[in-house]
């Protein structure tokens, strides 16, 4: 059942000079409760600046108080609220309604995830497959006596890998994998992305360990290099680029 | 096996049998298609050393790509350890297996049986 409210009669944090309004239409299920989700309906004003996190805050606080959605820094950086918005993955926080050009915002939870509750999904697995590629630099020397000084690097070594070292963890890259979507096993794209930040790092020295992880049948083979997971990078990380040069290792194209 | 290995397998088989295929073809536009299919002359084919290891070689560049493709396949449809120990065993099995018959039409061939 669907419910329509405005909650431009009430104090919104959305300023009411706002002529413009959008309908955001909000996924609710609980897995413990409900066979299906449902969709609410809420008419939202919204100034240019207005994210789509906000605009969910504002039907939070003013309609139903029950929606489950997580966030925390709004700017981007903690990886907390990724979601569906119209069909695609995104950062909440980092997508303005006036970028979506669209009347009718329908934001869903992350494919490829279990769903705690409505916007809210399990990140379990995620953690999980990034812990299993070691995301640390390995080396016998790591820790430095008080006379040593740092690892030092060139740009152009720096240059390898920091694109990759800026994943926030957000779950956007395993959301749009449609490999995910059939295998559970796959280890998938933001796991390996991180592999081969660290295997790209000139300090590291754990490249054989870090490929013996990837290299197996649910492993980086299972990437049929569809973009997707790049496509939805909100921070500029391409996770598909970093599974050919891995790749390249393993068919000894790169050393 | 590596997965790395049998990948490695995967891609070579393809790209070989892509080569094979394209001389077997080119052969067989050497005469008229309907002639190409005259049952004498598949027997002259199949008693020709060359050509039968040719023929040969694309059935196990083909089998082995084939089966390892629908392994992956498989594989990425339903996951277990016991599902994926009988899709890979299976998939080897009914490799070997399709070897074996397509092999079986040649040897025939060239003791005589046909």
């Amino acid at each position: 059942m669907a419910q329509v409210s405005s909650i431009a009669d009430e104090q919104v944090s959305t300023p009411l000079s706002s002529a413009k309004s959008i309908l955001l239409r909000i996924s609710k299920f609980n897995p413990k409760s409900d066979d299906s989700s449902k969709f609410m309906e809420f008419t939202v004003p919204y100034q240019k600046w207005t994210t789509v996190l906000e605009a969910i805050l504002d039907v939070k606080k003013h309609f139903d108080h029950s929606i489950a959605v997580r966030y925390s820094c709004r700017q981007a950086t903690c990886g907390s609220c990724g979601m569906l918005i119209n069909g695609k993955p995104r950062l909440a926080c980092f997508t303005k309604i006036s970028e979506l050009d669209s009347d009718v915002i329908t934001v869903e939870p992350m494919n490829n995830f279990p769903v705690i509750r409505d916007l809210a999904v399990r990140f379990e697995k995620l953690f999980d497959s990034h812990q299993k590629i070691k995301p640390y630099l390995i080396r016998d020397d790591s820790e430095l006596e008080s006379d040593e000084r740092e690892f030092l690097q060139s740009p152009k070594e720096v240059e390898q890998y920091i694109q990759f070292a800026n994943c926030i963890k957000c779950g956007l890259c395993n959301s749009a994998c449609p490999t995910m979507t059939t295998d559970s096993s796959f280890v998938g794209p933001q796991a390996l992305a991180q592999a081969y930040r660290y295997v790209a790092d000139s300090r590291d020295k754990g490249k054989d360990e870090r490929l013996n992880i990837i290299d197996e049948s649910h492993g980086i083979w299972r990437c049929h290099f569809a973009g997707s997971c790049s496509q939805v990078c909100p921070k500029g990380v391409d996770p598909a680029m970093g599974i050919q040069f891995l790749r390249g290792y393993l068919l000894g194209f790169r050393s | 096996m590596k997965e790395s290995t049998i990948m490695k397998i995967h891609y070579g088989t393809a790209l070989a049998a892509v080569g094979l295929v394209a001389v077997h073809i080119l052969m067989r536009l050497t005469t008229g298609f309907a002639d190409s299919l005259e049952y004498e002359n598949v027997l002259a084919n199949y008693r020709s050393i060359p050509y039968v290891v040719m023929l040969e070689l694309i059935l196990i560049l083909l089998s082995v790509h084939g089966f390892n493709g629908l392994r992956v396949i498989l594989l990425e449809i339903k996951q277990g350890r016991v599902y994926e120990k009988a899709v890979s065993y299976g998939c080897m099995v009914a490799m070997i297996g399709l070897i074996a018959y397509g092999s079986r039409t040649i040897i025939m061939t060239n003791i005589g049986m046909v």
